[in-house]
């Protein structure tokens, strides 16, 4: 088991070696200066308390939908919804933080549990129509997505219209993930309560993972729902119980982005986290500790391209196109196997001869 | 009610003849046994492609840049679809993680390029495709204003190459290898077919008629490359479905959509329309495809081998 990890990490760290490389030709070919590009895109990251903190705020909604989708990956659902489930969590937020007169000790939980609900309810259904009728996962959550933004686009400008038509009112103070303390630690970063959210989604996710029944059930289906049946556990149930969990945590993420790290709610995007999601949960063979280290990973590439882009020439989408050629070289990480167990092969067969 | 529909007829067919010809190169990927997720990005190729030749020929070839620009797209898009088919046939790879990585890639890469080229991450060609009269045709009372007056001559070639592709997959041998890969690909292998080499056939021939879906968008109704083609991909595979795999299936599904979302962007200048909420027509194609789905589950016509690797060895 223990070697199974090591190899995950190891064809994980290739796959963003070569992004990184691919990266740096694109720059190249494009007559910039790669060093130069790379130096002041992490830079941009890490260079001081308050940019960390930003890098920190950018990697808190992909921790969550990241594990949003590798819990669902793990049941061998694909969860490409976790932007619609996002945006009705980040809307249910949205409405209660501008709606309930509550103090903040109150009204945060409620604001965090609406949102969970939320996107858990825009997952429910994916789930269930999987379970009963076999509807394939991928084109009901897509539409699921779609259906959000629209319901977004019409309930935020008719009944919480802020200074402009795309846009809802500002997040009063009690209602927002950002607390003045945390903020000052930062120096007046987008940092939020979010954060540490998503870190106890992290330990929570990775115990009913690996320490529960409920887990041991939903990886079983993952792995071979015919087996599962046959053990006696219900497949249905717990493609639902699946999704629905997954739902959640994409809803918790809208949560922090919409009142979190922004101060309303734009209207008219579905948010990229949904996406960007899958890209860490693929890079981190959907094991909760490996999203966490890929969340952190891509939110230095987000939050750093903009300073990269003030300094160099490189256009800012330099940092998604980075990402998206580590998802291709993990999607093939066959072959980065492949090339590990021959080279393996090769110093045992130094040895023994065989 | 009739009013409306002559109104809004042109707009519909305009956002329907992408859809249908992207949606048809899903069709031959996936009866082929590939689930080919990736269509998004691979119109986003095509539009770019078309968009950048057409900006640069257009000084020298004038009106004539924009067939060149179609063609583009056919290729760019062929070959981008060639990871998508190394991924999934070479090594087995999740077909839909594949697909999810081209549509990713697509996305960010043209950006990335147009704003080097223009500094915007934005391509606006001068001239799209003309608008042509059908001869006699467009004489007839009603139909001819309606469907063969001032029609986009991309929208007659979709519908030939539906015919043309209907035939192929239908009526040659090619068709019949491509439908056995994806139906039993042990028993079309055991029967000497090389299913890989169908399979990259099939999934090159999703992404050129993609990247001219991309394309057909740039040079009609928008105008300008931007990045993105709204989620045009994904529903182009919602009509797959929706129209079960078949051509004529999803000659009607696009159609389907086609009037559903035009009828929700006229809505606000139709009166007629006014009455119902614009957000319930926004959301209509989605719930009506769910519900479809949900009715069709039962007796679901899809390939029985889409988006299972294949491998000789297996049985």
């Amino acid at each position: 088991m223990k070697l199974a990890v090591r190899k995950e990490l190891l064809v994980g760290l290739t796959a963003v070696i070569l992004g990184l490389v691919a990266g740096a030709i694109f720059m190249a070919v494009t007559a910039n200066n790669p060093f130069a590009g790379y130096f002041y895109l992490f830079a941009g990251g890490l260079m001081n308390v308050e940019r960390i903190g930003n890098t920190l705020a950018m990697a808190t909604p992909l921790i969550l939908t990241g594990l949003s989708v590798a819990f669902a990956f793990r049941t061998g659902l694909f969860n490409i919804g976790a932007a619609g489930q996002a945006l009705i969590g980040g809307l249910v937020a949205t409405i209660l933080a501008l709606t309930l007169a509550l103090p903040q000790v109150l009204l945060l939980p409620v604001i965090l549990v609406g949102s969970a609900l939320g996107g858990a309810l825009w997952a429910w259904l994916p789930g269930l129509l999987k379970a009963r009728f076999n509807v394939h996962e991928v084109v009901s959550t897509i539409m699921m997505n779609w259906i959000a933004y629209w319901l977004t686009y019409y309930i935020v400008p008719s009944f919480f219209k802020g200074a402009y038509e795309t846009e809802s009112r500002i997040i009063p103070d009690a209602g927002s993930l950002k607390l003045p303390w945390l903020t000052q630690l930062f120096s007046g970063s987008f940092i939020n309560l979010g954060l540490l959210v998503a870190l106890a989604a992290v330990v929570v996710i990775a115990i009913i993972l690996n320490r529960t029944v409920l887990g041991y059930r939903l990886k079983a289906v993952g792995f071979n729902r015919f087996a599962a049946e046959y053990a006696g556990i219900r497949v249905n149930r717990h493609v639902v119980i699946s999704m629905t969990i997954a739902g959640a945590l994409a809803g918790l993420a809208g949560a922090t982005l919409y009142v979190g790290y922004a101060t309303s709610m734009q209207i008219g995007v579905l948010p990229s986290i949904g996406i960007d999601g899958i890209a860490v949960a693929l890079l981190a063979s959907n094991s909760p500790l490996g999203v966490l280290g890929s969340a952190l990973f891509f939110g230095i590439l987000q939050s750093g391209k903009g300073f990269m882009n003030a300094m160099t020439k490189i256009p800012p989408e330099i940092g998604d196109t980075i990402i998206a050629t580590i998802i291709y070289f993990a999607a093939t990480s066959v072959l980065i196997e492949q090339w590990f167990d021959r080279w393996g092969k090769k110093r045992r067969g130094g040895n023994t001869r065989v | 009610m009739f009013d409306i529909i002559l109104h809004i007829f042109p707009y519909a067919i305009a956002f329907t003849i992408p859809l249908l010809v992207t949606s048809l190169g899903g069709l031959y990927s996936e009866r082929s046994g590939v689930v080919n997720i990736g269509l998004e990005g691979l119109m986003v190729m095509g539009s770019f492609a078309a968009a950048a030749v057409t900006v640069a020929l257009y000084p020298t070839m004038g009106a004539g840049a924009v067939w060149v620009g179609l063609a583009a797209a056919m290729f760019a898009g062929a070959i981008f679809s060639l990871l998508h088919a190394f991924a999934s046939i070479n090594l087995n790879a999740n077909q839909v993680i594949s697909g999810t990585a081209i549509n990713m890639i697509a996305g960010a890469l043209t950006v990335f390029i147009a704003r080097t080229l223009t500094g915007s991450g934005n391509i606006q060609i001068k001239q799209g495709v003309p608008r042509v009269d059908i001869p006699f045709l467009s004489d007839i009372p009603l139909v001819g204003p309606l469907l063969f007056q001032k029609s986009y001559a991309t929208t007659w070639i979709v519908l030939l190459l539906w015919a043309v592709l209907w035939f192929v997959l239908y009526k040659t041998p090619f068709g019949l290898r491509l439908r056995a890969c994806g139906e039993h690909p042990h028993a079309a292998d055991s029967a000497g077919i090389n299913v890989q080499s169908i399979r990259y056939a099939a999934v090159v021939i999703s992404g050129a008629l993609a990247g001219l879906g991309g394309a057909t968008i740039l040079v009609t109704y928008s105008g300008e490359f931007n990045g993105s083609v709204a989620g045009l991909g994904f529903l182009a595979l919602a009509a797959l479905i929706f129209g079960q795999w078949k051509p004529l299936g999803i000659l009607g599904a696009c159609f389907f959509f086609g009037f559903a979302a035009t009828l929700a962007n006229a809505s606000q200048a139709e009166p007629a329309l006014k009455v119902i909420p614009e957000v319930i027509l926004k959301v209509f194609p989605y719930v009506v495809t769910l519900a479809a789905l949900v009715l069709l589950s039962k007796k679901s016509q899809a390939p029985r081998a889409s988006g299972e690797p294949f491998e000789a060895g297996k049985r």
